[in-house]
């Protein structure tokens, strides 16, 4: 059987933060349709690194390579790549002057240049896709956080993306509300979608992770596949982590 | 919820405030004070004017608003000059408007050369007395560049003015949320998309009040121009004067005018704002 195609390519990577050094050497590769779920401490890199997956940050040394496209700071196709890296951020992040509808049009009218009428079928087709049709014509802060929360998939979505980020995308959430969000990303992870999240929702990772990552200070300490990570972790560090997250 | 937070929602009613401060704070007080005083002023000039012998000749002041003549009705000096002041600082904003926002971008833009401009620029307008500016460009780069009293009257206004209005669109940019950028980026917009569309729509909120301010005090300012005659209101008033010596009258009537229509403009968006605040 041949490996589908490797959409993210790390290798060696640095990032510097004026003399602090938030990402060591970091060797990751992620193929198309893999769900790669990373965790680790706070402060220990993870929004670092996927924010340099779509040129939000970018990384000082080493190689990054996303489908194809060669990722470092000044990069003229770097607005082509954002277009096939789709980005969830923890506090939503929607355009709160737009109705939901608009700031899933907004996106493939003005960046992909397609007709309105045709922007509006795809924007309600993904609305139906994260189960809030209803809320078309409302103003973001008329919905609840969950609610927010898939609005801005379906945001991402629309942009016919080919690999969606997710940094801690239930961690702003209240808790009735994180299942409606990952039940979204769950059915997206069957859409065979490739998906990079950071999370410390293990039930989550259980469920769709094909590789786990743990990361601390910087560095990622142990990467395998689920069954591994989760029953014997090479590392004693990322033992007592997930200890600690799994004993709540 | 902390303990605090659940007290005060819960909230027992405010303290009273003392006697004096809801007696002179109450509405009907407040205008009966104020009349009072605007009275007290009118008066002190009214009784000063006399003491100087100045003759009072108000009859003869609504012939600059208005004249019926045998050809029919035509406006007066006055409002001619109100509307070419309104044209005037119209004109100037919209230009100050567009050099502030330039400034305020170069500012922004991360680029050590485009701020140096931009700060040397403002420093160079905030530290230039209106007046001198003024001169500057009618005296010195209007032969230079061949422009007239007009063109060097909007070009300092505006010039003037780009100095403050840049720092309140900058205030208004910069009061937008990092994840806006991080959003608008991350679906694939350029720069330029991400102010028109996500930023600037949102600054606007913020940046209405101020600029509210800074369009009465370009009203305002506009009269310098009538040092080098330009057309406008107060150099009208001052061509009146000179033919009738009633320099009391026109310039009370002139100073209400002015008030007039800036405080229009104040209530105008007032309003304006109160239904932004709603729609949101
Ligand atoms: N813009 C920045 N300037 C300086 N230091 C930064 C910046 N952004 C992040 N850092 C530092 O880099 C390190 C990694 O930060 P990062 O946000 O990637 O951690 P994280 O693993 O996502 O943590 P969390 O779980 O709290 O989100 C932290 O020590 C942080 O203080
Ligand atoms: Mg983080």
């Amino acid at each position: 059987m041949t490996r589908p195609a490797p959409m993210i390519e790390v290798s060696n990577l640095d990032k510097f933060y004026g003399t602090f050094q938030a990402l060591k050497n970091i060797d990751l590769t992620v193929h198309q349709g893999e769900k790669v779920v990373i965790c680790g401490p706070s402060g220990s890199g993870k929004s670092t690194l996927i924010r340099c997956f779509n040129g939000l940050e970018w990384h000082n040394s080493g190689r990054l390579v996303i489908d194809g496209i060669e990722v470092y700071e000044g990069a003229k196709d770097i607005r082509e790549l954002r277009q096939e890296v789709g980005m969830v951020f923890q506090q939503f992040n929607l355009f709160p002057h737009l109705t939901v509808l608009e700031n899933l049009m907004i996106g493939p009218m003005k960046v992909r240049k397609i007709p309105k009428a045709q922007a509006e079928e795809t924007a309600r087709n993904y609305l139906d896709r994260v189960h809030i049709p209803e809320q078309a014509d409302k103003y973001p802060a008329q919905l609840s956080g969950g609610q927010q929360q898939r609005v801005a998939i379906a945001r991402s979505l629309c942009m016919e993306t080919r690999i969606m980020l997710f940094d801690e995308p239930t961690s702003a959430l209240d808790p009735e509300m994180i299942n409606e969000v990952l039940d979204v990303m769950v059915e997206l992870a069957e859409t065979g979608m490739t998906m990079v999240v950071v999370t410390h929702e293990m039930g989550f990772a259980r469920k769709v992770a094909d590789t786990m990552v743990f990361m601390e200070a910087g560095q990622i300490v142990e990467i395998s596949p689920p069954e591994q990570f989760f029953t014997q972790p090479s590392s004693e560090r990322c033992r007592l982590f997930l200890d600690q997250i799994l004993a709540h | 919820m902390s303990d605090l937070g659940i007290s005060r929602s819960r909230g027992q009613a405010l303290p009273k405030l003392p006697f004096h401060k809801r007696f002179f704070g109450s509405v009907p007080v407040s205008v009966a004070i104020y009349a009072i005083i605007v009275g007290l002023i009118a008066y002190g000039a009214y009784t000063g004017a006399q003491g100087m012998g100045y003759n009072w000749q108000w009859y003869r002041v609504p012939q600059f608003l208005y004249r019926n003549t045998e050809v029919g009705f035509e406006w007066g000096e006055i409002p001619i000059g109100l509307v070419a002041t309104i044209k005037l600082s119209v004109t100037a904003f919209l230009l100050a408007t567009a050099i502030g926002l330039l400034v305020a971008l170069l500012r922004l833009s991360g680029l050590v050369i485009g701020a140096a401009v931009a700060v040397g620029y403002l420093e160079l307008i905030r530290n230039i007395p209106l007046l001198v500016l003024l001169y500057l460009f009618y005296y010195v780069l209007g032969p230079i560049f061949g422009f007239d009293r007009y063109f060097a009257s909007i070009l300092t206004l505006a010039v003037f003015h780009s100095a403050l209005i840049s720092e309140i669109l900058r205030a208004g940019i910069n009061a937008i949320p990092a994840g806006q950028w991080e959003a608008a980026k991350s679906i694939g917009m350029s720069p330029y998309q991400t102010y028109l569309y996500i930023i600037l729509p949102q600054s606007v909120r913020f940046m209405l009040p101020p600029m509210t301010g800074e369009v009465v005090h370009l009203i305002k300012s506009s009269a310098i121009v009538s040092v080098i005659a330009v057309a406008e209101l107060t150099t009208f008033g001052r061509n009146i004067i000179s033919d009738t010596y009633m320099s009391f009258e026109i310039w009370f009537t002139i100073a209400l005018v002015y008030l007039v229509v800036t405080l229009i403009l104040s209530i105008g968006v007032s309003h304006l704002e109160k239904k932004y605040a709603v729609d949101q």
